[in-house]
């Protein structure tokens, strides 16, 4: 797999500006600790996750996953054409998904075997089916592979805009 | 799609969080573990100063850290009668697992009780009895007076052998030292109870009895040895899927190459050539395939062999190295007896073998070689030589068991660093109990009893027949029926009667009844049948101590409350000998009465130091505080000595070449292939189409007790599955998913087709003990000689019953085989 460099910027771009909300929040929350009477900030319940542009429909491949980052640069993940509609599919053929790929077990990074369509751990041999959800086809991972939550633009640009499990590696998903 | 728990933060640990020592209560193994706990209102924070780990948790952490948990790691429970947050992460520092956790015992927190976050509301919280036509709460002292007065009559009327008792011998949760003493006190001190079986199988009695008979107990090396050994002969074992982190930790670096300097350190002076492993299996399992991706598969050796046929391989291995001079001939003669007779009787050639088993002989030749020739300099090979189910549930298991380790002794592996005969195990080990001489030998087949109309009353501990037996089709049909009397006799009485209750309850025995007393964690399928169910609290509730498959002995501490009333089964057990020893003395039997003396305690650590601590091997040395000491690596029995603030162990068995009989010879022993042994396995070969072999799976632990109410375990195997070859299945009309159901002359039961290309024709796989199929209900009555149950070979013809249902559509199908590419 190469690394699309312009992607990457871009989805770094569109990450400085996600983290940045984030960001403010913290500030908010800091700062209302201080004056007697502040009332405290709100805090969601779920994290505030980033919009980003990941692609454009048109540079995905069939069953060739297209290397990208989300929620942000230390989070690699793929965007993946599988070419033939599944749960969670997005895209003019409902076959675009998107999936963390640093392994949910132990954090090593996983592989894609185009053959069996399925996410590969060199680590401990985990296996997971981009076609099912990531569901774990046999592993040690105690949660399916995250996946992104996507959505398309009318020009076909992909964004990513949540993450449905636990990345490994952070106690957050946006740090 | 997938469950998913889109949870997307966890609370932080705060650097003040309590710290506890655990062992991982499932399997064998008992990875360690910590619990760390901290007040609900609380939390840590990502800056170094604010959390437990002392870093930066604003930052994205590398593969292994130790500085993340998953939400499986992560609960809210009750510790003290507060709400507190936990975390029961994995411990880098224990030489078990360095850090590793397993798919199930990475959810130890999540499948914790937890009345805040919902999970594990299945556990039991108060005794329960029959009362106006269904189980209802009541008290400790209500319940137990109940089962004293039926017990105390029927032992008083009938004699003890009445008295018919299934209990767990193991150790890890449900099981453990202080709660076998407690039972084993109770039944073989206090009475002499002869209708007794454990767990898994039908009778009291050793799964590994010929091993103990030559003098080699079953758990004799140390995990290191698989990072030492020249070559694994692994027999009827997975253990990428049973025994996952002994297997990641110690098998797998040394075929990565990483245990080369340690090699070199504790065994100078000969060379270390890359590890081989043979496998003996029917089916080509993971570990196959993780061998094969870490050794090459120039080193791996499948020896799929015709199922039930390794006495026969074992056999012709021994003679085939015999033959050839690479036995150990110093160790044989200085250490054992009877090797000429064994030579003489177990006399097999590589071509019987070969027709028998249904694999080339030159394969058999070539795991020979890999077995005991010696190496390029001239020296032994070091051969470990593990097993388990496939040998213990299998054909012939006494004889199968004795030619494994004939060929272990005579190729001098036992005892030895890089050796090792051993079982890898299923539960922990946690046996501490009074002699059991007086059960006999060999044990009653109490199943079969119970389904003969014997005994009045059965106390059930932490066991579930209606999952866990063979002919368990005809076990759950009687047992019901005979149960049902007593529910109908109790729902005519008026239950604050005691009297009038207790009569209706024996003449309903008498009758042809069976009154059934449960303890346990949850609501089990046998407990559906019982009368009174006893709450139990597992480890973490309690202080729980166990050892591994390297009798590696720790602490789990407690770190949470029990559920409700729930007690730990030692202080259930020694409530019930009170009540016991009351209701006997109210009967005017003070002889009787007295037995039940000495059932005193109120923590489960009064059970260790009554129990263990006096009667165990190196127990003396042993108490809770030395054990908290030692933390997750704790001590490997037998403990010898206390020294420097240390105990200390013994790291493997035998080094001295003095093994467990009288004259500290191990022995050989004459073990000929018979065939299939079991009454009525070759009539059922013969019979029917398919071999349901059959065994556990990676996500499940044991029957699924606690991961039936585990979200992420039931989205992946919400059916057994039962592996098919694809083109058994178009033969028979099927796809995957479907619901089939799997039939024979012992009866019937269902599963989920998985369809498997590396299965063969007319041999499927199928998940074992799980609560939506049972596959036991198809295994016949057959046994060994000594009543051990034969799961392994069961043959069956299979059916449709249903297209996939819903909650089967969103499954994967795909090869469970890692593939790097």
């Amino acid at each position: 797999m190469h690394r699309c460099k312009a992607m990457a910027d871009i989805g770094r771009r569109q990450f400085l500006r996600g983290s940045a909300l984030v960001a403010a929040g913290a500030t908010v929350a800091a700062a209302g600790a201080a004056p007697p009477h502040a009332k405290a900030a709100m805090p969601a319940a779920r994290v505030e996750y980033p919009s980003n542009r990941l692609a454009n429909v048109s540079e995905l491949k069939m069953n060739e996953p297209l290397e990208v980052n989300y929620p942000d640069a230390d989070a690699p993940g793929v965007l993946l054409k599988l070419g033939a509609r599944v749960e969670g599919g997005v895209g003019p053929d409902g076959d675009i998904v998107g999936f963390c790929t640093i392994c949910p077990h132990k954090g090593y990074p996983l592989a894609y075997s185009a053959d069996n369509r399925t996410f590969n751990c060199p680590g401990h041999y985990s296996v997971f089916d981009p076609e099912k959800g990531g569901q774990q086809v046999w592993g040690q991972a105690t949660q399916n592979l995250p996946q992104y939550a996507l959505r398309v633009a009318e020009n076909g640009d992909i964004f990513a805009e949540g993450v449905d499990e636990l990345i490994y590696g952070r106690l957050s998903n946006v740090l | 799609m997938a469950f998913k728990r889109n949870i997307d933060r966890l609370p932080i640990i705060p650097a003040d969080a309590k710290r506890h020592n655990v062992t991982c209560h499932y399997c064998i193994v008992g990875c360690g573990y910590h619990a760390y706990t901290w007040p609900v209102n609380k939390q840590g924070g990502p800056e170094p100063d604010k959390n437990i780990f002392g870093v930066d948790l604003s930052e994205q952490q590398a593969a292994e850290t130790v500085a993340w948990y998953s939400p499986s790691m992560y609960n809210i429970v009750k510790q003290n009668g507060e709400d507190v947050h936990i975390v029961v992460k994995p411990d880098r520092e224990c030489s078990v697992n360095s850090g590793l956790g397993s798919v199930r015992g990475a959810r130890i927190a999540e499948m914790s009780y937890s009345e805040a976050r919902n999970t594990q509301q299945q556990r039991l919280t108060d005794p329960l009895v029959w009362r106006y036509g269904q189980m209802q709460p009541t008290s400790w002292e209500d319940a137990l007076d109940l089962v004293a007065r039926v017990t105390a009559a029927v032992i008083k009327e009938k004699g003890e052998d009445a008295l018919y008792v299934s209990a767990y011998d193991h150790g890890g949760a449900g099981g453990g030292y202080e709660n076998t003493w407690g039972t084993g006190k109770l039944y073989f001190e206090a009475m002499k109870i002869k209708n007794i079986r454990i767990h898994n199988r039908p009778a009291y009695n050793s799964e590994v009895h010929a091993t103990r008979d030559m003098g080699v107990g079953e758990l004799n090396n140390c995990y290191e040895d698989a990072e030492l050994t020249d070559t694994i002969f692994c027999v009827g074992a997975n253990p990428l899927e049973t025994q996952t982190n002994y297997f990641l930790n110690h098998w797998v670096p040394n075929m990565r190459g990483t245990t080369a300097d340690k090699k070199n350190e504790q065994l100078p002076g000969e060379e270390h050539p890359p590890v081989r492993i043979v496998f003996v299996d029917p089916r080509r399992t993971v570990s196959i395939n993780a061998c094969e991706a870490e050794a090459g598969a120039d080193n791996v050796l499948h020896l799929a062999i015709n199922s039930g046929t390794d006495l026969a391989l074992f056999n012709a291995i021994f003679t085939h190295i015999v033959e050839k001079g690479w036995t150990d001939k110093a160790f044989i003669e200085a250490s054992t007896g009877g090797f000429d007779e064994a030579v003489k009787g177990n006399k097999m050639t590589l071509e019987e073998a070969s027709n028998i088993c249904g694999v080339p002989a030159a394969d058999i030749e070539k795991a020979a070689q890999w077995i005991a020739e010696p190496k390029a300099d001239g020296k032994r090979r070091r051969t470990m030589m593990p097993y388990e189910k496939g040998l213990i549930w299998g054909n012939d298991n006494y004889r199968t068991n004795a030619a494994l380790v004939n060929m272990a002794l005579a190729t001098g592996n036992i005892g030895r660093s890089g050796g090792g005969c051993v079982r890898l195990g299923g539960h922990q080990e946690g046996y501490a109990r009074p002699s059991d001489a007086h059960v006999g030998k060999p044990a009653a087949y109490v199943d079969q009893l119970l389904i003969d109309g014997q005994g009045g009353v059965h106390h059930i501990w932490g066991c579930d027949h209606y999952k866990t037996t063979l002919n368990a089709h005809e076990f759950k049909k009687v047992y019901k029926k005979r149960t049902d009397i007593v529910k109908d006799a109790m729902s005519a009485a008026p239950y604050g009667d005691r009297d009038a209750m207790v009569k209706a309850i024996i003449d309903a025995i008498n009758q042809g009844g069976l009154f059934a007393v449960n303890v346990d964690i949850i609501p089990t399928k046998i407990g559906q049948a019982c009368h009174v169910v006893l709450p139990a609290a597992t480890s973490g509730e309690a202080n729980l101590t166990s050892m591994n498959g390297e009798r590696r002995m720790r602490l789990t501490e407690r770190y949470m409350d029990p559920p409700g009333q729930a007690m730990p089964d030692c202080l259930i057990a020694a409530r019930m000998a009170n009540h016991m020893e009351q209701v006997l003395r109210d009967m005017g039997d003070a002889d009787y009465a007295d037995k039940f003396k000495g059932f005193d305690w109120t923590t489960e650590e009064d059970a260790f130091m009554d129990g263990y601590h006096k009667v165990a091997k190196g127990g003396e040395f042993v108490t809770y505080d030395r054990l908290r000491e030692a933390g997750n690596n704790g001590v490997q029995e037998p403990a010898t000595g206390y020294e420097s603030g240390k105990l200390v162990g013994t790291k493997r068995l035998y080094e001295d070449g003095k093994f467990g009989t009288e004259d500290g010879r191990a022995k050989f022993m004459v073990s000929e292939w018979r065939g299939l042994q079991a009454p009525g396995k070759q009539e059922q070969k013969d019979k029917y189409k398919y071999l349901i072999n059959n065994g556990r799976t990676n996500h499940v632990w044991q029957s699924a007790y606690l991961d039936q109410e585990n979200d992420f375990v039931m989205d992946r195997w919400p059916y057994p599955f039962i592996q098919m070859n694809p083109q058994d299945m178009t033969d028979a009309g099927l796809k995957e998913g479907d619901l089939v159901e799997i039939f024979n002359d012992a009866g019937a039961t269902q599963a989920m087709v998985y369809p498997t290309p590396t299965a063969r024709r007319g041999e499927t796989f199928m998940m074992f003990g799980y609560p939506t199929g049972v596959q036991g209900n198809v295994v016949n009555a057959g046994t060994n000689e000594l009543i051990l149950p034969n799961y392994k070979q069961t043959w069956a013809d299979i059916r449709k019953i249903a297209d996939a249902p819903r909650n089967v559509a969103h499954l994967t199908f795909k090869s469970q085989e890692y593939k790097s590419t």
